[in-house]
């Protein structure tokens, strides 16, 4: 029987030829934790009496999620974090850097066939470039600082194969809303997800690491995609395993999905659950008090392009706040020197420095009671971006951008 | 945990509780105090929860509980109130993963979750993922733990086996 992209890499690594719903114990070869996690790992390192890292060169710390720091105790936090990298010599991304799954990818970390783990849900990000990578606990991650490797259930793995003519707009966001919103928030629970079709070789890497980024919003373990010349070119000289990163032709799939995009309109995910996703053309119309265009979904560089395509020229509405937050420094720079920070600011929006911003409600942009957000990030959960009574909708950036424009939800292909 | 036999009053939820729903972003940054996190458990959905929950006590839920964010404080929020079990029909990954790493014992058992209310007195043994409600007098099979994550539970979490044993279960 032949072999899905997950079955390949865990059979290498683990070093045993496995099958679905083997218990297997692989090395890893890149370990992330961030702010919101790593002090909680350390604590749980020092408890298991652990002195040494396995591999300080495979461990990456990065301040990202309350970044730079909004209160005394989070300081601490911060500062217990920068005394162990330095202790032990890993290599840590302060204030500033960028958002942890952006550094990993941008920063080379992530190559194809590589095990990678994050405390982190949306560590199944990198899937996008052929890793087979999801996000662990804080213990776990203090057990992989001690050893360099963990145990694993060798998932069960859907196809979903994503097919027909793109309309122009379209966004990874779209499409991925689109999927969660049939398969529902458990939908693929525990699972694997291998993506591929004529829309995923027409999407750019960062559509598809939008993508990859939610497939943990259905419940999945790990979302990849086979690296092909797009993650070539993008990877550079060192392709990591990309030997092992195919499918057979016989491989078995739990279950085959086909996605058709041609008739999709711009999606939305309405308060406040993820799934259940809708076309902008339903809510156009609701009232917003603030925009948040950003996040490891939606803050890269494709991202803020598409975001100031709509609004130069134009102006944010009187009493709406639109919040952009660059996914990373390079970004940030890239951005500055295209222009579009200038069209952001001339429009009347704010931006700010590389981090995860009002995401998980941790700082800057936290939303009060009955307040309606829209926003280009992965949760819309109930309290998830400060007061439970606000309200928060998941669009792609250019529904953002369009929204802010008319302070209403809005369709971006008005604008375009 | 002797003989891996819980048992306590049962706090009922729907489907799809968030880690966010657990204990809320916003609190967990400033602090690795679990005491001070625990406070803040479910207040979004269920304001008191923290001051009522008495040691022992069972959560039971539906679907997909747990899912959302990574974050570990979510169990440790609720086994530092004292929550014994938590019985749901399904779990998200990481939230399972997490549970049995802090040592908190989850069940994933539809049937008894359907004939479970509010207030009835349940008891589980683990070791043979067995679930009996007291009040209504009915008995629910789920399926048991594989061996290495029993033990793990049995000596109340990752911590506590490095810590006896001087070394990984795997």
């Amino acid at each position: 029987m032949g072999k899905t992209i997950v079955e390949k890499i865990l059979s290498k690594l683990s070093g045993k030829d496995v099958s679905v719903g083997d218990l297997v114990v692989a090395p890893i070869d890149y370990a992330m934790a961030h702010d919101g996690t790593a002090p909680l790992a350390i604590k749980a390192f020092m408890e298991m009496g652990g002195e040494r890292v396995w591999n300080p060169s495979r461990i990456i710390f990065i301040i990202d999620h309350v970044s730079p720091s909004t209160s005394i105790g989070t300081s601490n936090l911060h500062k217990l974090m920068r005394d162990f990298a330095r202790k032990h010599g890993i290599k840590l991304y302060d204030v500033g850097s960028g958002i942890c799954h952006q550094i990993m990818v941008e920063d080379g970390y992530v190559k194809p066939g590589y095990i990678i783990l994050g405390a982190d849900s949306h560590t199944c990000t990198y899937g996008a470039l052929g890793a087979f990578s999801t996000g662990i606990g804080s213990t776990e991650m203090a057990s992989v600082f001690l050893s360099g490797k963990l145990w694993f259930k060798v998932p069960e793995t859907i196809k979903i194969t994503i097919a027909d003519e793109p309309p122009s707009w379209i966004m990874g966001k779209d499409i991925i809303l689109n999927i969660i919103g049939a398969l529902g928030s458990d939908g693929t629970t525990y699972k694997a997800i291998e993506f591929d079709g004529s829309v995923i070789k027409k999407l750019s890497i960062s559509d598809r690491l939008t993508i990859c980024n939610m497939v943990v919003e259905m419940g999945a373990k790990v979302g990849i995609i086979k690296p092909d010349e797009k993650t070539k070119s993008f990877l550079g000289d060192n392709l990591g395993r990309i030997d092992i990163v195919e499918p057979d032709k016989d491989a078995e799939y739990i279950d085959e999905y086909l996605v058709g995009v041609s008739g999709l309109e711009p999606q939305v995910a309405k308060p406040s659950k993820v799934d259940d996703v809708t076309s902008v053309t339903e809510v156009e119309g609701i009232e917003i008090d603030q925009v948040f265009i950003g996040s490891c979904t939606n803050g890269r560089i494709e991202d803020l392009r598409a975001a100031a395509r709509i609004l130069k020229g134009r102006k944010v509405k009187d009493g709406v706040r639109l919040l952009v937050i660059p996914a990373s420094r390079k970004i940030y720079l890239k951005a500055l020197n295209e222009g579009l920070l200038k069209v952001f600011l001339e429009a009347g929006g704010a931006v700010y420095s590389p981090g995860c911003g009002p995401c998980m409600g941790g700082h800057i942009g936290i939303l009060g009671d009955d307040e309606i957000c829209i926003s280009t990030s992965n949760r819309n959960f109930a309290g998830r971006m400060g007061s439970p009574k606000a309200k928060i909708y998941l669009a792609s950036p250019l529904t953002a951008a369009a929204s802010a424009i008319t302070g209403k939800i809005t369709d971006p292909r008005r604008f375009l | 945990m002797s003989e891996g036999l819980l048992k306590g009053r049962v706090w009922k939820f729907g489907d799809s509780v968030s880690t966010d729903d657990i204990i809320a972003g916003r609190y967990k940054f400033k602090t690795l105090n679990m005491k001070e996190l625990a406070k803040h458990a479910m207040e979004n959905i269920r304001p008191g929860f923290a001051d009522q929950v008495k040691p022992g006590d069972i959560m039971v839920a539906g679907w997909n509980f747990g899912c959302g964010s990574s974050r570990e404080q979510a169990p440790r929020a609720l086994k530092e109130l004292g929550i014994s079990c938590i019985i749901a029909k399904s779990f998200a990954r990481i939230f399972y993963r997490n549970s049995i790493t802090i040592g908190l014992p989850l069940i994933e058992c539809p049937e008894a979750v359907d004939r479970i209310d509010e207030g009835d007195e349940v008891e589980v043994i683990l070791d043979e993922g067995v679930v009996r409600n007291l009040t209504k007098k009915l008995e629910f099979k789920a399926k048991p733990y594989p061996d290495f994550l029993l033990k793990i539970l049995r000596e109340g979490g990752l911590i506590k086996y490095v810590k006896k044993f001087g070394r990984l279960p795997w």
